[in-house]
C-alpha cells in the first residue's frame, strides 16, 4: 500500500479542516468508550484476563518458531497447506497462484488488515481477478476507492449521505427512485448486491484473528457473518495472516477472544466467531475444496528481541484508537498507512521504517490512555519514546528540536546558571504580559501563541521569593 | 506508613520548573499545605527540572544527567513532594527505567521513586489529611491531568480535599480524563492538533458551568487557561494547591492585575 505517513503534518491539517470528517469523528467517543467501560465493569476478572493474555502472547513470542511449525504440521494434518512468505511480493504472488489454480474470476474477501498491508486488492485487479470486499464498512470504502481509516470500523469517517452517494454511483442496476433513507434500506441494498457475489466467487479470502498451533485452526470474528459465507462458498479458502497471530491452544484463543470483543466494541463476544479447520471433508455438507494459510512476516521477525517486540502482542481490537485524543482529532487516514492511532504509531515505523513514519511516534501527548485500555498491556507510549530516542541518537530529529533540547539540558544541569536565567525569564515574560497578565504573541513560541494566549509569569521565581522570605536559610538536606 | 508513625516527616519540596518560573504562588501554597499537615519542608537549592522534556524527546543521556542531579539533591528526605503529577510520575515511574543498565544508580532511583508523591496524593494517602481547613467560594471543575491520573492513579484525592473546602462545590465535566492537548513539546510540534484538543476541552469546561477550572499540573493549566483566555471565556483557572491552601490572593492564571 502507498504510504503518506511522511506527510502526517499536512494530512493532519487537511483532516482538521475537513468539516464532514470532523463531524463523523465527533460521534466516535461516546459510543466506543462507554461500551468498553460498561463491558469491563461487568467482568470482574477482566484485569486478570489481561495479564493472562499478555503472558500467553509473550510466551508465544519467545517460542515463535516452535509454535509456527506446530501450527503448520497441524494444518497439513487437517488437509490444508501453509505458505511461508517473507514479504508482500511473495504473499501477493502466492495468493495469485492459488487464484489461478482454480481459474478464479472473482474473489470475496472478509476484512483483513494484512491484506491491505500487502496491497492485495490492487494486485489481484492488475492480474485480472476482481476482489469484492464483503464487510459492509470495507465494501463501502472499496466503492469509494480509499483505504480503511480504522481497524474494526473501516468506514467510520464516512457519513450516511456519502454511502448513499457511493451506492447510487457504483450500483448501476439501482433504480433512481428506490429510497435509501433508512439505515435498513442501505444495508438491504448492500445485501442485494453482495449475496450473488458470495455464490459466484471462486475463492474466499479472509484474515485471521488467531492461528491456533494445537489444532491448526484459524479463527475470525465478525459481526456480519460475511466471513463465514466468504470462506465456505468458494472453491478455495485462503487465510492471510501475519505470523504473530499464533496462540498455543484453543483455551488460549478463548482467553484472548474474551478480551477482544470487550475491548473493541464492548460486546461480550462478537456475533460470529468462526474456527476454520481445513478444507471440506468427504462427509461435510459444504466448505472449500482447498485450504491455504498464507503466513506473512513482512518485517515482524525483525522486531523480535528489540524494544518493539511487545507490539507483536497486538490483537487489533482498536481500543487504543478509540481512546486516543490525537486519533479523535485527525482520524485514521492522516496516519498515512494501514494501521492508525497509537498502535499504528509503533507498528508503522517498525514495518516501513522511521524515515517514512517518524512523525507518528512523535504525534502523541503521551497521555497514556492507549496503554490504559490496551487489553494486551502493550506499553505503547514507552515504545513511541524509544522511536523518539532512535531518531535523536541517529541525528534524525530536526536541528531546531536538537538545539532546543541541548540548550535546555545545558541549563538544567547547572542549577546556579539555571536559576539566574529563570529569574531573567520570569521578569521578562512578566513584563511582556503587562497588565493583561498574558501574552498574545511571542515570536519564539508561535506554535503556542498562534492558537492560545501564554499566561504570563508572576514576575519572580519561586526560588528567588523563597530566599527573600528567609525560608531558604534552613539549607539543603545534604 | 501513616503520619503517626513518623511524627514530623522531612519533606523535600520539588518545586517543578513551571511553578518556579510561571507560578511561584503554587509553590508557596504547597509549602503551606505540607507544613500545615505536619511536615518539615526543605526546598533544595540545587533543583532545576525533572528531565521530562528531554526524556520524552528521546534524549535519554541528558535525561540521566538531569535525573542524577535530582536524585543527588533529594535522596536525604523522608519524602519528596511535587505540586505536579507529571513530575512526580517522571521520578516514580521513569527514573528507575532510565537507569536500567546502571545497577547502583537504579537502586538510588528506585529508593527515591518509592518516596516521591504528587501533592494531593501525599496529603490524603500518606498524611491522612481529610480537610485542609480552607474556604473558597465558587463552583469548580477538575481536570484530571494525564500523568497523575494514569501513572499515579490520582482521581479521588484532589476531589476529596476540594469537597472539604468551605464554600466550594464541584461540577464534573464529561471529558475530565481526556488529555487537554498540552503534552509538553507536542503542543508546539503539532499546534493544529493540540489546538483541536484544547478547543474541545475549553468547550467542555465552559459547558460545565463552573466558575473555576482546577488541576494539579501547571502545564495543563497554562494550556487550558491560555485557550480559555483567547476565547474570551470567563472561567478562571487555578492550581488546586492554591484553593486548598486558601492562598488565592494572586490573580488567577492568565489574568492581569485586578
Amino acid at each position: 500500500m502507498q504510504t503518506t505517513s511522511h506527510s502526517f503534518k499536512q494530512n493532519a491539517r487537511d483532516a482538521l479542516t475537513d468539516v464532514q470528517l470532523q463531524k463523523a469523528l465527533s460521534k466516535m467517543r461516546p459510543g466506543f468508550q462507554q461500551k468498553r467501560a460498561d463491558a469491563v465493569a461487568n467482568l470482574p476478572e477482566f484485569e486478570d484476563l489481561r495479564d493472562r493474555g499478555r503472558d500467553i502472547k509473550n510466551h508465544v513470542l519467545e517460542n515463535l518458531d516452535f509454535y509456527l511449525e506446530r501450527f503448520e504440521s497441524n494444518v497439513v494434518a487437517n488437509g490444508g497447506q501453509v505458505h511461508w512468505c517473507r514479504n508482500s511480493e511473495e504473499a501477493r504472488q502466492t495468493i495469485m497462484e492459488i487464484c489461478r489454480s482454480v481459474d478464479a474470476k472473482t474473489v470475496t474477501k472478509g476484512k483483513s488488515m494484512v491484506a491491505e498491508e500487502i496491497g492485495l486488492n490492487e494486485y489481484l485487479e492488475e492480474h485480472g481477478v476482481e476482489p469484492i470486499e464483503t464487510d459492509l464498512g470495507e465494501y463501502i470504502i472499496q466503492l469509494r476507492d480509499e483505504p480503511p481509516s480504522h481497524i474494526i470500523a473501516p468506514a467510520i469517517h464516512v457519513n450516511k449521505e456519502q454511502v448513499v452517494e457511493a451506492f447510487r454511483k457504483k450500483h448501476t442496476d439501482l433504480p433512481p427512485d428506490r429510497p435509501l433513507e433508512e439505515v435498513g434500506d442501505i444495508t438491504d441494498e448492500a445485501r442485494t448486491q453482495l449475496r450473488p457475489k458470495f455464490f459466484a466467487a471462486d475463492v474466499g479470502i479472509t484474515g485471521a484473528n488467531f492461528l491456533i498451533a494445537e489444532t491448526g485452526q484459524t479463527v475470525i470474528v465478525t459481526n456480519e457473518g460475511n466471513g463465514d459465507l466468504t470462506q465456505t462458498l468458494g472453491k478455495a479458502h485462503v487465510v492471510v495472516a501475519s505470523l504473530e497471530k499464533i496462540v498455543p491452544t484453543l483455551e488460549d484463543a478463548s482467553c484472548i477472544l474474551r478480551l477482544l470483543a470487550r475491548s473493541a466494541t464492548g460486546q461480550e463476544f462478537s456475533v460470529y466467531t468462526t474456527f476454520s479447520s481445513g478444507p471440506r471433508r468427504e462427509t461435510d455438507l459444504d466448505g472449500p475444496a482447498s485450504f491455504h494459510v498464507v503466513l506473512i512476516d513482512n518485517g515482524r521477525s525483525a522486531m523480535l528481541g528489540t524494544e518493539y517486540q511487545d507490539m507483536l502482542r497486538c490483537i487489533r481490537c482498536s481500543a487504543c484508537m478509540n481512546h486516543c485524543p490525537v486519533y479523535a482529532a485527525v482520524g485514521g487516514h492522516a496516519y498515512g498507512w494501514v494501521y492508525p492511532g497509537p498502535m499504528g504509531a509503533v507498528l508503522t515505523p517498525s514495518l516501513i521504517g522511521i524515515d517514512e513514519a517518524g512523525h507518528l511516534p512523535n504525534a502523541s501527548t503521551f497521555c497514556g490512555r492507549c496503554e490504559q485500555v490496551c487489553p494486551m498491556r502493550i506499553p505503547l507510549p514507552k515504545m513511541m519514546r524509544h522511536y523518539r530516542a532512535k531518531e535523536f541518537t541517529e541525528n534524525k530529529a530536526t536541528s531546531q528540536v536538537r538545539a532546543g533540547l541541548r540548550l535546555w539540558s545545558y541549563f538544567a544541569k547547572r542549577p546556579w546558571l539555571y536559576q539566574q536565567s529563570t529569574k531573567l525569564g520570569a521578569a521578562l515574560l512578566h513584563a511582556l504580559g503587562g497588565k493583561r497578565g498574558r501574552i498574545a504573541m511571542l515570536p519564539l513560541a508561535s506554535g503556542w501563541t498562534s492558537v492560545r494566549d501564554m499566561p504570563a509569569p508572576e514576575g519572580r521565581t519561586f526560588q528567588q521569593l523563597y530566599k527573600m522570605s528567609g525560608h531558604g536559610k534552613k539549607g539543603d538536606a545534604r | 506508613m501513616s503520619a503517626s508513625e513518623n511524627a514530623r516527616p522531612r519533606v523535600g519540596l520539588f518545586v517543578t520548573c513551571l511553578v518556579d518560573l510561571f507560578r511561584p504562588s503554587v509553590g508557596f501554597a504547597t509549602l503551606s499545605l505540607l507544613e500545615k499537615a505536619g511536615c518539615e519542608v526543605v526546598v533544595p537549592e540545587a533543583q532545576t527540572c525533572c528531565g521530562q522534556p528531554t526524556f520524552n524527546s528521546g534524549d535519554f543521556k541528558d535525561s540521566r544527567d538531569i535525573a542524577a542531579n535530582v536524585i543527588e539533591a533529594f535522596e536525604g528526605f523522608d519524602y519528596v513532594v511535587a505540586p505536579s503529577g507529571s513530575c512526580a510520575g517522571m521520578i516514580r515511574e521513569h527514573y528507575p527505567e532510565l537507569f536500567e543498565d546502571d545497577p547502583a544508580m537504579a537502586m538510588r532511583a528506585q529508593h527515591l521513586a518509592k518516596r516521591t508523591y504528587e501533592l494531593t496524593s501525599f496529603l490524603v494517602d500518606i498524611m491522612g489529611v481529610e480537610s485542609t481547613g480552607a474556604a473558597f467560594d465558587g463552583t469548580v471543575t477538575y481536570h484530571d491531568s494525564c500523568s497523575g491520573l494514569r501513572e499515579l492513579e490520582i482521581k479521588t484525592q484532589p476531589r476529596k480535599l476540594l469537597a472539604a473546602v468551605d464554600g466550594t462545590s464541584i461540577k464534573e465535566m464529561p471529558g475530565a480524563e481526556i488529555c487537554c492537548g498540552f503534552g509538553g513539546t507536542f503542543c508546539v510540534k503539532y499546534p493544529e492538533i493540540s489546538d483541536k484538543m484544547v478547543t474541545q476541552k475549553a468547550a467542555e469546561i465552559v459547558e460545565s458551568g463552573a466558575d473555576y477550572l482546577l488541576a494539579g499540573d501547571l502545564g495543563c493549566l497554562l494550556n487550558m487557561g491560555g485557550k480559555l483566555k483567547r476565547l474570551g471565556a470567563r472561567t478562571e483557572v487555578r492550581h488546586v494547591a492554591e484553593v486548598l491552601a486558601g492562598m488565592t490572593d494572586q490573580p488567577s492564571i492568565g489574568e492581569g492585575e485586578r
